[in-house]
């Protein structure tokens, strides 16, 4: 009775001590622990490529998205500038939202203020960006930037939806208004 | 705007300044990292190419010309120009009309400069630092000898002192040993002392056991070694990118979501290489970081040189840490946006975490206790009116999680 009481002390004390960090913790009956269907990202034999998340078919749409036809070139994004106007209206709430978003996609490089000096321009990451207020920009060009990203800057159409982008422009617009004073 | 006042005033109050012969690699670097480092570096291509010897391939007044309005000089079919413009996927550069030519001259100065090399004064450093480990080990080696010739002196003194004793007629006579009972005899023959023990010891192996058998399934401080060395300390810490700037998903879905490698390449088609901080303990230097740069853009495939996607990519296998068992569902946008809890509230300092780890322990009970504790937002709108009759029926004025169900098992388990 006493050995085995002791052997079991032990055994748990060993075991405890050696947990090992870069390895997962083992399960008891993992019987519905494990997904059946395939998780995201994770492995799988039914693609030819061995994984789960597959790229959609060329030219389909998401739900909800709607396509975009401006070209990604010099002459699409002068055209952007030039014609596409914002669907949403201007509000309050749009505008609060944009906030929210420039603050987590836009600050880092381009500043709360919009002068170009975010966190990355201040330690020297990431250099010359520019101030909103020295550049001619018109929701329509700042839309299509997002969506294909210029010079160093790159697209962030996979991280903003398209509603989302129309607030960031307004948040940006509002921010090179108010630099301006 | 700050900057460009301090160019004139620099310009107006000496001109003598702008107009010298020596140009001011100062006010050159200065002025090249506010406009030009967006698309341009030294000594690699960027979007635009490297600047580096710049003045060599192009003449002075081409390249005034040049960067004061580029666009007309491409329209006018000049054949340097639009030669520059085709090499680089026609992408426009800015015109810079406000620049002088002595600005220029400063910025072209720049290009051509090379800071002399800072490398004596490493040299010399690391030789102090090694000189002062080692005086550290000869000065413990010195204690060490000396404590242990102390140490024998001391037995020869001690024989000595014996054998003059011996010498001198004195005996030196052990205590007679008494005859005791050893201790751990009465304490068996003692039943009172065995039965605590006895309980004392089932208590705590009961104790242990209950703690081994309650981890088992548990992955709190899960520490995987990842394919491609991530810091969180050096991009959610030191350079404050927000945790959903990567993890956008967070915001609007089911999952944090593990962010695609274009996400990553938004920095770093600029940064190439690592230029922070370096953990030399640990083995992190710059040169490991930028090796670990490269890794992605191998993954990605991105070739530096000449600043092109190659289309050759391959998956990197990162390895998921948190991982909830199949039974339980959990959304992250209900909890990071709808409830705005902070991330760190569930996964711990990982602005501070070299190498991410799984700091809470994922367990129904961890759950179940954030949501007694945590209060209904009621200024949201979609809360409001269950927030009002509910809370009229509970008698409270502030409602929690649980008691708006948040402990129903159906909540999580379906």
């Amino acid at each position: 009775m006493r050995n085995s009481l002791i052997i079991i002390l032990l055994t748990g004390l060993m075991l405890t001590s050696c947990f090992d960090p870069s390895k997962p913790n083992f399960q008891y009956f993992p019987d519905m622990y494990e997904s059946l269907a395939y998780e995201t990202y994770a492995e799988s034999d039914g693609f030819s490529n061995g994984i789960e998340a597959q790229v959609p078919v060329e030219g389909s749409i998401p739900r909800g998205w709607e396509p975009y036809d401006y070209p990604d070139s010099n002459e699409g994004y002068e055209m952007a500038k030039a014609n596409l106007l914002s669907p949403i209206e201007i509000s309050d709430f749009n505008i609060n939202q944009g906030k929210e978003l420039y603050e987590i996609y836009c600050s880092v490089c381009h500043g709360d203020k919009g002068d170009g000096m975010g966190i990355l321009a201040q330690r020297e990451k990431f250099l010359g960006i520019p101030a909103y207020i020295d550049r001619e920009i018109t929701p329509g060009s700042i839309y299509h930037v997002l969506m294909y990203g210029i010079n160093a800057m790159g697209s962030h159409s996979g991280q903003v939806n398209e509603e989302e982008r129309w607030q960031i422009a307004q948040y940006v617009m509002k921010l090179r208004e108010e630099s301006k004073k | 705007m700050l900057h460009l006042k301090r160019i004139l005033l620099v310009t107006l109050f000496f001109p003598s300044f702008g107009l010298s012969q020596e140009a001011d690699i100062q006010e050159g670097k200065a002025l090249f990292n506010t406009n030009c480092a967006a698309c341009h570096q030294l000594n690699r291509k960027a979007v635009g190419p490297a600047l580096r010897g710049v003045t060599e391939k192009y003449d002075r007044e081409w390249l005034y010309r040049w960067i004061k309005n580029g666009t007309q000089m491409i329209k006018d079919g000049d054949p340097q120009a639009v030669a520059i413009w085709e090499e680089y996927n026609r992408a426009i550069m800015t015109n810079y009309p406000q620049f002088s030519n002595e600005q220029i001259d400063n910025i072209l100065a720049y290009t051509n400069y090379t800071p002399p090399a800072p490398a004596p004064a490493v040299a010399t450093a690391e030789t102090i630092s090694q000189g002062s480990d080692i005086s550290v080990n000869i000065i413990l080696a010195v204690a060490i000898v000396i404590f242990t010739i102390l140490i024998v002196m001391l037995f020869l003194v001690q024989r000595t002192l014996i054998k003059i004793a011996n010498a001198s007629g004195v005996k030196i006579e052990a205590e007679p040993k008494r005859k005791i009972k050893p201790l751990w005899k009465t304490i068996v023959e003692n039943q009172f002392i065995m039965f605590l023990l006895v309980v004392g010891f089932l208590l705590s192996s009961a104790y242990f056991t209950y703690g081994y058998l309650m981890q088992i399934g548990i992955d709190q401080g899960y520490a995987p070694i990842q394919p491609i060395h991530y810091s969180h300390k050096i991009h959610a810490g030191a350079n404050q990118i927000e945790c959903k700037y990567c993890h956008s998903s967070a915001r609007v879905s089911k999952h944090s979501g593990i962010p695609s490698l274009n996400v990553c390449m938004n920095c770093h088609e600029y940064i190439g290489e690592y230029n922070g901080e370096e953990d030399l303990e640990n083995g992190y230097t710059k040169d490991f970081y930028t090796n670990e740069i490269k890794k992605l853009y191998s993954a990605v495939g991105w070739d530096e040189e000449n600043q092109v996607y190659t289309g050759n990519t391959q998956p990197v296998k990162w390895i998921r840490i948190h991982n909830l068992p199949d039974f339980v569902y959990f959304n992250h946008a209900q909890h990071a946006q709808v409830a705005q809890i902070e991330c760190q509230t569930c996964h711990g300092p990982v602005e501070e975490m070299e190498i991410m780890y799984q700091y809470s322990p994922l367990t129904m009970g961890w759950c179940i206790d954030c949501h007694r504790e945590s209060n209904v937002d009621k200024d949201n709108e979609y809360y409001q009116k269950v927030h009002e009759e509910l809370s009229k029926k509970y008698g409270v004025e502030q409602l929690t999680v649980a008691q708006l169900g948040g402990i129903e098992c159906a909540k999580c388990h379906y």
